[in-house]
């Protein structure tokens, strides 16, 4: 364990912070620690992995509300009400609303925040913005682990708002509890087709009503298509983006999909399946990352995707090669390849004797390794 | 027919033109950019032509100053009958401080007055409200009361002089206030000229001044435009405005077009309610930015008058003439000014405003030099209002009516902007009409978009800003702030504390509550905001009823 | 891969105007930086609340109605109440030249007046989530 956790900011600090003691500090409904940890996870800090195996034991309070649907329709107005409404029963709220990192630039405007702005000081309401930094779909890759810290944080209700793209939509109704999806209704008589997989994924539906559109034939629509699942059937429930019409509603249909989770068992089942695809998700990430990181394994990444396109190996074979080469840690690189003094038109030597020595190296690093 | 040999001989004569004299000048030397383009990065030709103008006809197109379509001005003699109004926008402080700044501005020339409030007033608050904390009198008047309203025209005759209020949000009640002000001078309602800015779609647009939402925001101005037609009929109850649009980004193009669809959604509300179109419609007044690009500018009027008299004739059947006339202020860019080298904007001001009168403006505010930093000083006022005055007297533009007609460059330009004009109020339908649009962020991310592309071209040195991006020196600008004393914040809290105390309490609650349920109902508000200002209710309480009954508008940011 | 940089732009007080605000958030982004923009009529509690939950590196305050003076230093002194004094605080808009040493004296670090290039802006929250 490390004494002092790196963080956003250099630490100019008058005492080290461990991760254990912000971990504390969270269990005492510090917003400050609960923001640095969501940080350190986010951006992939070593102390990452303590802070959630620290962090897990407390998590498992917070119900999780999934809000997706197309950008523009209403959610963070939507989601912004509903805090509202669940403060005023004296629930803890958390939200964290998830935006779009532009590929270009890697740079974000997250703008969901503006929306709730009567809670921003509200001290049982915690609003953390995220970008998606490269995931694909409409989630950032710490999104549940962020909500994690909001549920240790002693929050009872975190809604998790997504951009509303790709398969943000499947990610999030395997991680959320309940899951909602917005809707709106478009104008003229062009006759709505709804995304591919949205009706399946959904546990309540909301027809959002904007100046334009009419609600009732999307409406009719989903009731149409919608079927029953896990014994529960979607309700839909229509909402207007300038009042709070059908807010009351809403709530109670997020809160009858919760009894039923809980009366059904679902509840638990969903978690362990959750935590499933989680441990599944997780393990193929690591790998991947670690491959592609280890600095050490670039050579012999590059000299097999050279056999691939040569056709003398094929990708999965290669794989399976370079997978046997991936480590815990990333080691220096090894010594810089020595050219031929012989062949000085810049030859070093052929792709097989590359490849030789890099095995040869990475075979004396791990044998090294292996003795400490 | 010798029209189409004229053409024909003109396109041969410029051919042979660009293949010979100015393919040699070319290849002698080069044009110093691939592209000109205008501040709105609009692209310029090297040359226009009587070809520009083909097909289109005088009478059409331009028409005689005074008549349809008003191309060319307004008024049979324009600037020969009557000079435009030189009107300085003022306001800082205390009421007292702003009226000293009236009296130095009257009689040093401006023939009318224009009023800046504070943050605070625009939104509707007491400068003791916690939300008004740190911005007391910063950048316009404090007015919270009747009383402060009375202070501030103190010894102004308001039956000689027009007044224009910058205030939108809470319009109604400052006008209210002014009413009540000039009753209790003893002037009739029907001899008061002025203006209310009272333009609320251009504040979700651009500048975020609101406080209610659109539908009972509208209701509020229309209840402007009923009662100005019967009890104050030479008052503009609203003054549509493109300046505030162009300041936060928009192209001149946007700034026309979301102008001028504005104003055709207050003629619609107008219709609405039950009015006939030329009822209100001779009293609906514009006020337009005069941006850098010279020409561009020029050509916005004209282009504005001619579509303006068309919907109005054409679109909503307006039979008076004077409903068709679109009667308008005009202000120097505020975002032009440079906070380098800042004398220097003396000449972008002169500029501007040669541009807004050769563009036919009737009222006019230049700016001060020092605006790019403060509200400004006295000498730096005096010498914006002489830039008008040396306009007028000296340049010679004032001198003949509409001396740019007919100049091939400009009337191309004139047609464009009204091309793209209609292709916007196509959009705006598509989404549904200005409040849908509105609702859906359209204005707000064009007019952020146009503003990013400007800065862009700025930092990537495509646009040169003098002092700012080139020829930069290193000298720090003589400064002289004008500081709001800390002496006329107290001087207003007290008063408002006075006022609160000595006031009837029962006339108060009464006439608050008389409001609230006019508010609620459907009766013009404007007797209710009349008598509850005469109660000694402070703009404060009266918006705090109205922001309970109307409820708050929330932006809808879609970055 | 190097961190990511977080910023606030938020626009303290009643003042609208926020064309300036826009634009430098737009420039942060394209300079691959997280903007949190708050929008409008924030107090300096709600800027302080957010910059603290969004954890980031810098607060960038955008004012054009004179009132400067008075919400700066305070969200600046709400941080630090909060602890939260290594968040750097810039600040922009219509700020007379004499007002801008008393500004970094109330500890606001930095302060773009008009016609600051956006380059510099971008430079100074690049340096500033560095160091601290």
């Amino acid at each position: 364990m490390r004494d002092t956790v790196s963080s956003r900011r250099s630490p100019n600090r008058r005492r080290p912070t461990t991760v254990a003691s912000l971990v504390d500090d969270l269990a005492r409904r510090d917003k400050r620690a609960a923001a640095k940890l969501i940080s350190l996870i986010e951006d992939d800090e070593p102390e990452a992995e303590e802070a959630l195996s620290r962090i897990h034991p407390r998590t498992g309070h917070a119900y999780v509300i999934g809000f997706t649907g197309p950008p523009g329709v209403g959610k963070s107005s939507l989601i912004n009400r509903l805090v509202r409404s669940y403060r005023a029963r004296g629930k803890k709220v958390g939200v964290i609303a998830v935006d779009p990192t532009s590929p270009f630039t890697g740079g974000a405007v997250l703008g969901d925040r503006i929306r709730m702005t009567e809670t921003g000081t509200d001290p049982g309401v915690f609003i953390r913005s995220m970008a998606t930094r490269g995931h694909p779909g409409g989630l950032a890759l710490a999104t549940f682990d962020a909500v994690r810290v909001l549920d240790a944080l002693g929050m009872d209700i975190v809604f998790v708002e997504t951009v509303g793209a790709g398969q943000a939509e499947v990610e999030i109704a395997t991680r959320a509890h309940t899951t909602v999806v917005v809707e709106m209704p478009l104008t003229g008589d062009a006759i709505q087709t709804l995304k591919a997989g949205i009706l399946e994924i959904g546990d309540v539906y909301v027809v959002n009503k904007t100046d334009v559109g009419d609600p009732e034939a999307l409406v009719a629509n989903l009731e149409f298509q919608l079927q029953p699942r896990d014994g529960w059937k979607p309700p839909i429930v229509k909402t207007c983006a300038m009042d709070d019409r059908g807010l009351p509603e809403l709530v109670l249909a997020i809160e009858r999909h919760r009894r039923h989770l809980k009366a059904t068992g679902l509840l638990r089942r969903k978690e362990i399946k959750r935590a499933r695809t989680e441990i599944l998700e997780t393990t193929r990430r690591i790998v991947e990352e670690r491959t592609r990181e280890a600095t050490y394994l670039t050579a012999a990444l590059d000299a097999l995707a050279a056999s691939v396109a040569e056709r003398k190996v094929d990708p999965r074979a290669a794989a399976s090669r370079l997978l046997a080469g991936v480590s815990r840690r990333p080691v220096p690189l090894p010594r810089p390849i020595r050219r031929r003094p012989k062949s000085s038109a810049g030859n070093v030597g052929s792709k097989r004797e590359i490849l030789r020595r890099i095995v040869r190296q990475r075979s004396r690093s791990q044998t090294s390794r292996s003795s400490r | 027919m010798a029209e189409a040999e004229d053409r024909k001989e003109l396109e041969a004569r410029l051919k042979r033109w660009e293949s010979t004299t100015l393919k040699e000048a070319l290849a002698a030397n080069p044009e110093r950019r691939e592209e000109f383009v205008t501040t709105s990065s609009r692209p310029v030709k090297r040359l226009y032509t009587p070809l520009d103008l083909e097909g289109k006809g005088y009478a059409d197109r331009l028409g005689h100053p005074g008549e349809f379509p008003f191309t060319r001005g307004i008024h049979p003699t324009m600037y020969r009958g009557r000079l435009w109004t030189m009107r300085m926008f003022a306001g800082y402080g205390s009421a007292e401080d702003t009226n000293k700044r009236f009296k130095y501005l009257i009689a040093h020339g401006e023939t009318g007055l224009s009023t800046a409030f504070d943050m605070p007033t625009l939104y509707g608050y007491d400068t003791d409200d916690p939300e008004a904390k740190g911005e007391f009198g910063t950048c316009g008047v404090a007015v919270s009361s009747l009383e402060d309203m009375q202070v501030l025209f103190d010894g102004i005759d308001v039956s000689k002089v027009s007044t224009s209020m910058t205030i939108n949000g809470p319009a109604s009640v400052l006008w209210a206030m002014y009413l009540a002000m000039a009753e209790a001078k003893g002037v009739r309602w029907s001899s008061l000229r002025g203006t209310i800015q009272n333009d609320i779609l251009k504040e979700y647009q651009a500048q975020k001044e609101w406080i209610f939402p659109p539908e009972p925001s509208m209701r509020l101005v229309v209840d402007t435009f009923e009662f100005g037609s019967k009890r104050v009929p030479q008052w503009n109850t609203i003054s549509i405005s493109g300046y505030h649009i162009r300041e936060a980004g928009a192209t001149a193009a946007q700034e026309l077009a979301f102008t001028l669809a504005n104003g055709m959604e207050y003629v619609r509300w107008g219709i609405d309610r039950g009015l006939r179109v030329d009822e209100f419609a001779p009293r609906l007044s514009f006020f337009f930015n005069v941006h850098n690009d010279f020409f561009e500018e020029i050509a916005k009027f004209r282009a504005a008058r001619r579509i303006w008299a068309r919907e109005m004739r054409d679109t909503f059947g307006a039979r008076d003439p004077r409903s068709w006339l679109l009667r308008t202020h005009a202000q120097t860019a505020g975002v032009s000014l440079t906070a380098q080298q800042p004398e220097m904007n003396i000449v972008r001001t002169t500029i501007q405003a040669l541009a807004a009168v050769l563009g036919g403006t009737q009222s006019l505010h230049t700016n001060s030099y020092d605006e790019a930093y403060q509200v400004p000083h006295e000498k730096a006022v005096r010498i914006a209002l002489r830039t008008q005055q040396i306009i007028a007297h000296e340049s010679g533009a004032a001198n003949t009516v509409d001396p740019m007609g007919g100049s091939y460059f400009l009337e191309a330009l004139t047609d464009e902007l009204e091309e793209e004009a209609y292709r916007y109020f196509d959009r705006i339908q598509e989404f549904g009409g200005i409040i849908p649009a509105i609702r859906k962020g359209f204005f707000q991310q064009e007019i952020a978009n146009s503003a990013y592309r400007y800065q862009k071209e700025i930092e990537d040195r495509e646009r040169t800003i003098v002092g700012v991006n080139d020829f930069v020196v290193d000298e720090q600008p003589e400064v002289e702030p004008l500081r709001v004393q800390e002496a006329s914040f107290r001087a207003q809290l007290e008063r408002l504390k006075r006022i609160r105390r000595e006031r009837d309490s029962k006339r108060h609650a009464r006439a608050l509550d008389r409001l609230r349920k006019a508010c609620e109902g459907d009766e013009n508000t404007m007797p209710f905001l009349v008598d509850a200002v005469k109660a000694q209710a402070t703009l404060g309480e009266i918006c705090d009823v109205m922001r309970e009954v109307f409820g708050v508008w929330e932006e809808p940011l879609l970055y | 891969m190097p961190k990511k940089i977080r910023v606030l732009i938020a626009k303290p007080g009643l003042d609208g105007h926020d064309r300036g605000a826009k634009v430098v958030a737009r420039a942060l982004r394209d300079a691959g930086m997280e903007v949190i923009y708050t929008g409008l009529r924030q107090s300096p509690e709600d800027i302080v609340e957010a910059a603290i939950q969004e954890d980031v590196d810098a607060v960038g305050l955008s004012c054009l109605s004179g009132a400067h003076m008075t919400l700066f230093p305070e969200v600046v002194r709400l941080l630090k109440k909060r602890k939260a004094a290594d968040i750097v605080v810039a600040g922009g808009g219509i700020i007379p030249e004499d007002d801008i040493p008393k500004l970094r004296k109330a500890g606001i670090q930095a302060v773009f007046g008009p016609g600051t290039p956006l380059a510099d802006i971008v430079r100074f929250f690049r340096t500033a989530a560095k160091g601290a």
